[in-house]
């Protein structure tokens, strides 16, 4: 019988499966945020339990800890201090690995979950978030799962779960010019719907995914989860060994023929298929409140199709017919584990290089992680981005989603390298549009909304 | 856990599409490193004119007197959608629902939900509609019904059948503590571990420092 991807991995953590159809999974690593991680580990020690397998749990601080230069356990988040204390406090006395404020590989954890070795392929992983699904991109079995479960996992190295319907997409050709897998990821979503791979487990395969590198990959996964999908995966390559095997928590001799094994074979059934010719993507904004409302950057706003269209171009400030390209900016944000990797702050570097953000735009950048920001300092990206007039940060999700700290102004327009356009996002009333890091930084430029071609 | 049997109570549609957990529970509202003291900040975007002082918008679904009580929330497509966060099951369950009815769910939310005794029905949006009308006529009067173990809805004048995902109901009507239920595969576990660790020794980390 020939196995998609996924089913190689569902089985191989498959403990037992219920006649009611849900599956008991062997969950190898968990990892956790100080949002919700805090709240699990306390009412675990409520409970009197302790965590089943604890050197393969790992806390990391993102979600509200502070981005700005200087920063503490004290945030701009109400109660935020609490959050990271709290997590501090739990790991500390169940024993967990921590990527405290001050750790040289902080980060955002999706990125820190790459980049120590702790999503290696053929892991499952679960994390109380809805991008962990990025961790697809390296052939990892990876479920964003909700604090219950969190706390379920930690306690039972466990996860209960209904075997998701399989999609493929596969992606023909491959991107051109300033296209990206941002801009893939939102053509997909724009063609599809937002809810088009509602509850499916994805795999992404085809010409345009082997041509990708690591960092696209993950990219695209990411954006898997405001495609609706389960999860996502990749069927990992050499690009994705090598891309692994320098991390800390990786085996020292990498397990290939177990990692070579990873595809789905020829035959392979899913439940669904569909594709898309990455040679015919373009550079993309979103122009409403969710991210599969998007056109082509110099593209004119489409007609509305319902009213959460009239909704979304009201709360937006848009009229339907005007090209977004000539479209003032406020802002400009760089960052999320979206587009936050080197490879993402190359990208923009490249545009900023050697020009200057236009006069009164707030221009933010914040590395994914630390081990981003160090190698980006070394290359001397962080002097390009302050000369180009943007702020320089720490790693975290910063300003991706309004905890209640910083937040762009009421009514301000924003374009941002982000994952989520919803309603108040990125502060009450703020207006995000998404796009890649290059039209992010040739926006920024220009002050309107624009091209990596037009500066 | 409460398990899950029958309900009746208010209903009050929220019937747009995608509905997501910051709406639900904006990250804002989340302050303390706790399971509880939710409920104030539900919808809190919607719910009030200024979510800071607390002063309320009269023209909010669940603010107007006639829905005084809402335990049942009449949901549109892919309800729950966006971040994972259970603040927004705990914020709904604090403030007294106990079903969400929807044409579908994100399946987060959903797991979320069954986690905490709320029960997520699935139903086609027609049908929905025509029970948000019936409620509209009337709230406190037509109040509506859900029976989990016939899987039907009860309004309108109509026996509506809903879906969910078989595991799901199966542990509302026990009303199950899902590790106290792991634990009894707990020899399981640890003989599918030591198989995995001796295959894939690889996978197994040393102790953390
Ligand atoms: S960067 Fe944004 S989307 Fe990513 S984990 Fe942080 S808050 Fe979530």
């Amino acid at each position: 019988m020939s196995a998609t991807l996924f089913d190689k991995l569902w089985d191989s953590h498959c403990i037992e499966t219920d006649d009611d159809g849900s599956s008991l999974l062997y969950v190898d690593r968990v990892v956790m945020h100080e949002r919700t991680g805090a709240v699990a580990l306390d009412s675990l020690a409520r409970r009197r339990r302790s965590v089943r397998r604890p050197e393969h749990a790992f806390c990391v601080v993102d979600h509200v800890v502070d981005t700005l230069p200087g920063r503490s356990d004290d945030t701009r988040v109400p109660g935020g201090r609490d959050f990271i204390v709290a997590l501090r406090h739990g790991a500390a006395s169940l024993g967990l690995r921590m990527f405290d404020v001050d750790d040289d590989d902080q980060g955002i954890c999706h990125l820190v979950s790459a980049e120590q070795g702790i999503a290696l392929p053929g892991l499952s992983l679960v994390c109380p978030d809805s991008h962990t699904c990025t961790l697809g991109a390296l052939g990892v079995l990876a479920f964003g799962i909700g604090t219950s479960e969190l706390e379920h996992a930690l306690a039972t190295s466990t996860l209960r779960a209904m075997r998701p319907a399989t999609m493929r997409v596969s992606i023909a050709g491959q991107l051109r010019g300033h296209a990206t897998a941002k801009d893939l990821a939102l053509t997909l979503i724009s063609t599809q719907g937002a809810g088009g791979g509602r509850g499916t487990a994805i795999e992404f395969q085809g010409e345009g995914i082997d041509a990708m590198d690591v960092e696209q990959r993950m990219t695209l996964c990411n954006m898997a989860a405001e495609f609706g999908a389960a999860t996502a995966v990749v069927a990992p390559d050499e690009a994705v060994f090598g891309y692994v095997a320098a991390a800390p928590l990786a085996p020292k001799e990498s397990p290939l023929p177990c990692w070579r094994a990873l595809r789905s074979d020829p035959g392979a059934c899913f439940d669904r298929d569909i594709g898309l010719d990455a040679a015919r993507v373009s550079p993309q904004v979103t122009w409403g409140t969710s991210p599969e409302q998007c056109v082509g950057v110099g593209d004119p706003i489409p007609p509305p199709k319902d009213a959460a269209a009239r909704q979304a171009l009201d709360y937006m400030g848009l009229e339907s017919g005007t090209p977004l390209a000539s479209k003032p900016i406020d802002a400009a944000f760089i960052g999320s584990c979206t587009n936050a990797r080197i490879s993402d702050l190359r990208a923009a570097a490249q545009v900023l290089k050697g020009r200057r953000v236009a006069s009164g735009l707030t221009a933010i950048c914040v590395p994914g992680s630390k081990r981003v920001k160090r190698l980006a300092e070394a290359e001397g990206l962080d002097r390009v981005f302050e000369a180009a007039g943007f702020e320089w940060r720490e790693p975290g999700c910063s300003m991706c989603f309004f905890a209640g700290g910083e937040s762009f102004g009421t009514g301000e327009r924003v374009i941002t390298t982000t994952n989520r356009n919803f309603e108040g996002r990125q502060g009450p009333g703020v207006r995000s549009h998404l796009a890649s890091p290059a039209v992010v930084a040739a926006s920024a430029i220009l002050g309107r909304i624009a091209s990596p071609g037009t500066v | 856990m409460e398990a899950f049997e029958v309900h009746r109570g208010v209903a009050a549609p929220l019937l747009q599409a995608n509905i997501d957990t910051d709406a639900i529970m904006p990250s804002r509202e989340m302050r303390r490193v706790s399971r509880s003291g939710l409920a104030a900040g539900l919808f809190a975007n919607w719910r009030y004119l200024d979510p800071k002082r607390r002063i309320p918008n009269p023209d909010f679904i669940l603010n107007r007197p006639e829905r005084t009580g809402t335990s049942i929330l009449l949901g549109g497509p892919n309800f729950g959608c966006g971040s994972s966060r259970e603040f927004a099951v705990w914020a709904l369950a604090e403030f007294g629902i106990r079903v969400i009815v929807a044409p579908g769910f994100s399946p987060i939310f959903q797991k979320n939900c069954v986690a905490n005794g709320l029960l997520p029905a699935e139903a086609p949006g027609s049908e929905i509609r025509a029970l948000a009308a019936w409620s509209d006529r009337d709230p406190q009067r037509n109040r509506v019904t859900v029976n989990l173990r016939a899987s039907k809805i009860e309004g309108a004048g109509a026996q509506i059948p809903f879906a969910v995902p078989q595991g799901q109901r199966r542990r509302l009507l026990r009303g199950l503590d899902d590790i106290a239920l792991t634990d009894r595969r707990a020899a399981e576990i640890d003989a599918f571990e030591q198989e995995r660790f001796v295959a894939q020794p690889w996978v197994r980390l040393k102790q953390s420092p």
